[in-house]
């Protein structure tokens, strides 16, 4: 037998290194891992009641929509692709929700037909993108353009809501103790978190997305449904775009076409920060769900602190996309 | 053999493209459990017959019958599905899956669209078993080497219950020994009874390998022959047809020796040059009208050495000295400027611009060496590329012809067109004869001793070692990164003295 992971007579320094060498994908995810722990335990050392359990829980409260934005963000970067038009597509949403609410639609109408609207739109997105072989940086552009457009024609103001369904999502806590909750929002987060990590992991969609990543043309040619899959983590991150726009009406009671601006970015980063593949082929659903929670944890560290102005957020984030962004280079560059 | 039916048969198969007959009335047989080598020179339609048989073209003519039964494919997956896979030249995985699923991707064991990820391990191990191979299938496919690499695209073609396996140049980037793991995994499944249909243009590969060959030439078929019945010599004059004068040309060449040469003045003076991760420090000097070279297995260091020289990779230790003055190459501009011309390995991706015309692309060195500002007048373009495309014939001979139309071989030569119009010094040819066929290789060689003849220091860089023996006036052969030995190429140098080198065996 030809035993290649450990070939007679040479050292078996060679198969170890090969297992140094297949951990190496692990090491943007455990960066994230040691950098949330350590900024945590800075805050604990630093802040009066920051150990509450709350405050982490807090992290989850106020960040839901951005997970779920993440989650399909995360698809399309692992296919090599990206979509600009998440934070238009979750403003779109939040102010088609409003002002339909407003004029006395049923929430059980509104709710179906917003997530419809933010899935056709990726689709439209996906479509154009495989079938005239647009750049999806150009297409997704084009579509956060056209999301963002519509909503200001809707209605320049903030809509507030009134709906009943709509409150009760947003006040119904769910409670481990006195103090202690988080909201249906985050579970339904969590949901979507899981699912999505599940279809990854486990289907062959999933698997698809991580070949497409690694080498197009090699998908192509052995026979995966390349066209098909992608169009579809298009339509997914439109989708999870409405879902979160929908969980950020719940978080602010209202709707308003000028929300979510730059949330794309912030969802970019949460999901490179997490340690997928800015090119593709290589990053979990986790790693995604730890970058949002270090997104979190820096906007916490500046309240708690205080003095510092809420700009100094988008200075760390940045620092930080930057420094992990050379950490994929060096870690990619030694594995090929 | 002959009492067992073919698996295969294409009979009068006939494929026509605007102005070109690619296959003429082909006739192609494949019996159960054989290597069979499909072998022609470049442009002979080994191709064009193998894209047909997959599906990817449609025929004008003739019949395909497999398995008795006549079929006709639409597409590879067609074919593949019919039990016909192929394994083309460039790996098709992804690198970023691990094993197991390079293998199954697509066809992945799955209850309830849940894919079941220890059945699909347990059943790569069994398939990689068949083929002699035990690998940590969870493992991504990166992290192993492009042999393995390539074997576990056969794993994945013979589990589609492959009865026709189609391996088209799978060893050009092997090295002896990858080759030798590859070979043994054809003939296990060859013993399986697998009919293998095997392109290569290493002629001894093949007769290592191969049990009978099909000979094609210019479209039309020449023969079906047993290997053992067709002396090497006979089926190369087949492949060429024509004349067998390239050939003897080839054979009896006279080998350029360092005793023959009147060493010119000193061109280029490596000093302690090196690069960490490339290429250890050497020292080396190359002389007008001297041919160097560079002998050594892949990975040995031998085209990091080249690049050196040309500035391509910037060097971390030493120095170069041009015409004794110590020079730091910061870019292949400043060595261009110097009179150092560089025709790369990778002719598809460093070399000639697919798109542009055979004119364009044999001025771009010389265009980029005058700068953009002061455009060449088209009568001189047209008189330089002419004056080339004539000395090195080129084929077909038409200078407005997009170069991707062009075989291999004679997109080497309008590589060689280029440098040579700049007139060079210096120039360094990596791999100039890489996956060409033997008439466009002695041509090649041809120009590269006119060259030395003329004045011109070339450092010549070949994995064949027949044509570094018959071409280098001194060998400098190189081991894991390092320069071991320089050899002057006297009589008593051959290529037993240079592979004791490369292997390790003397001069330590």
């Amino acid at each position: 037998m030809i035993d290649v992971t450990a070939p007679p007579g040479t050292p078996p320094a060679k198969a170890r290194n090969r297992v140094l060498k297949q951990n190496r994908r692990h090491v943007p995810v455990l960066a994230t891992l040691a950098l949330l722990i350590i900024m945590y335990a800075v805050g604990v050392a630093n802040y009066r009641g920051f150990s509450d359990t709350q405050v982490v829980l807090n992290i989850f409260v106020d960040n839901a929509f951005l997970l779920v934005v993440a989650a399909g963000m995360t698809f399309v970067i692992l296919t090599g692709g990206i979509d600009l038009s998440v934070g238009a597509v979750v403003a779109l949403t939040t102010t088609v929700a409003a002002t339909l609410l407003h004029a006395g639609w049923p929430a059980a109408v509104v709710l179906p037909l917003v997530l419809l609207i933010g899935t056709v739109l990726g689709l439209g997105m996906g479509a154009v993108i495989h079938f005239f072989q647009v750049e999806p940086f150009i297409a997704t552009l084009a579509g956060m353009f056209l999301a963002r457009g519509i909503a200001l024609l809707i209605n320049r103001n903030s809509i507030p809501i009134t709906d009943g369904f709509w409150t009760a999502m947003a006040e119904e806590r769910i409670r481990f103790g006195p103090g202690v909750f988080i909201s249906t929002s985050v579970v339904i987060a969590l949901i979507v978190v899981l699912i999505g990590a599940y279809v990854l992991a486990y289907t062959r969609f999933g698997r698809t997305v991580y070949a497409i990543g690694g080498s197009a043309d090699s998908a192509l040619l052995m026979g995966l449904p390349v066209g098909r899959t992608r169009i579809a983590v298009y339509t997914l991150s439109g989708f999870c775009s409405a879902l979160g726009g929908v969980l950020y009406s719940f978080y602010m009671s209202s709707g308003y076409s000028l929300n979510a601006q730059g949330m794309e970015l912030d969802a970019i980063a949460a999901v490179v920060i997490g340690g997928v593949l800015l090119t593709g082929g290589s990053g979990y659903l986790f790693g995604t769900v730890l970058g949002v929670l270090v997104l979190g944890l820096i906007q916490t560290i500046i309240t708690f602190q205080g003095t510092l102005s809420s700009w100094w957020t988008r200075i760390v984030v940045g620092v930080l996309l930057f420094a992990f962004i050379v950490l994929q280079r060096a870690v990619t560059r030694r594995t090929r | 053999m002959g009492s067992r039916p073919p698996v295969l048969e294409m009979t009068g198969i006939r494929k026509v493209f605007p102005g070109v007959t690619a296959l003429d009335d082909v006739d192609f047989r494949l019996l159960p459990g054989e290597v069979h080598a499909l072998m022609g020179e470049n442009g002979a339609g080994k191709s064009t017959l193998i894209k047909v048989l997959t599906g990817v073209y449609g025929t004008d003519g003739g019949e395909i019958r497999l398995g008795g039964a006549a079929v006709l494919f639409g597409s590879p997956l067609q074919a593949q599905q019919a039990g016909i896979s192929t394994v083309y030249q460039e790996v098709n995985l992804c690198t970023n899956l691990s094993v197991a699923e390079n293998i199954f991707i697509g066809r992945e064991p799955r209850t309830l669209g849940r894919i079941r990820w220890a059945e699909m391990r347990r059943r790569a191990v069994e398939l990689l078993a068949r083929l002699d191979l035990t690998l940590d299938v969870s493992a991504p496919l990166s992290t192993y080497s492009l042999a393995i690499q390539q074997m576990v695209a056969i794993a994945r073609a013979i589990d589609i219950d492959a009865k026709v396996l189609i391996l088209d140049e799978p060893t050009s980037s092997l090295d002896a020994s990858e080759v030798a793991q590859l070979f043994a995994v054809m003939r296990r499944l060859k013993d399986a009874g697998v009919a293998i249909l095997f392109v290569s243009h290493f002629l001894d590969q093949v007769y290592e390998v191969a049990d009978r060959m099909t000979v094609l030439r210019n479209g039309r078929l020449i023969g079906e022959y047993r290997t053992a019945d067709l002396p090497q010599m006979q089926l190369v004059a087949r492949m060429i047809g024509k004349d067998l004068e390239a050939l003897e040309e080839l054979e009896s060449q006279p080998r350029s020796s360092a005793r023959e040469l009147e060493r010119g003045p000193l061109i280029a003076k490596a000093v302690g040059l090196g690069r960490t991760g490339g290429i250890a420090p050497f020292d080396m000097e190359i002389h007008a009208g001297e041919v160097v070279g560079l002998a050594g297995l892949l990975g040995s260091g031998r085209t990091e050495m080249a690049r050196l020289f040309f500035g391509a990779d910037r060097a971390d230790t030493g120095h170069l000295e041009i015409d004794g003055k110590p020079l730091v190459l910061r870019s292949p501009r400043t060595a261009m400027a110097h009179g150092i011309g560089f025709s790369s390995e990778n002719r598809r991706t460093e070399g000639v611009v697919a798109e542009l015309s055979v004119r364009e692309n044999i001025i771009l060195a010389l265009q980029a060496a005058r700068g953009w500002t002061r455009p060449i007048a088209r009568r001189r373009q047209d008189e330089l590329v002419d004056k080339y495309v004539k000395a090195l014939n080129i084929r077909p001979a038409d200078p407005d012809m997009p170069v991707r139309n062009l075989s291999g071989g004679n997109q080497q030569k309008v590589l060689l067109a280029r440098w040579l119009i700049t007139e060079p010094r210096l120039l360094i040819i990596d791999e100039p004869t890489r996956g060409i066929d033997v008439g466009a290789k002695a041509e090649i060689q041809r120009i590269v001793a006119e060259l030395a003849d003329g004045g011109t220091a070339v450092l010549f860089v070949s994995a064949e070692l027949d044509e570094v023996l018959r071409l280098s006036h001194k060998i400098e052969v190189l081991r894991d990164r390092r320069l071991v030995e320089e050899l002057d190429n006297t009589d008593d140098v051959d290529a037993d003295r240079v592979m004791r080198t490369i292997a390790g065996g003397v001069a330590q």
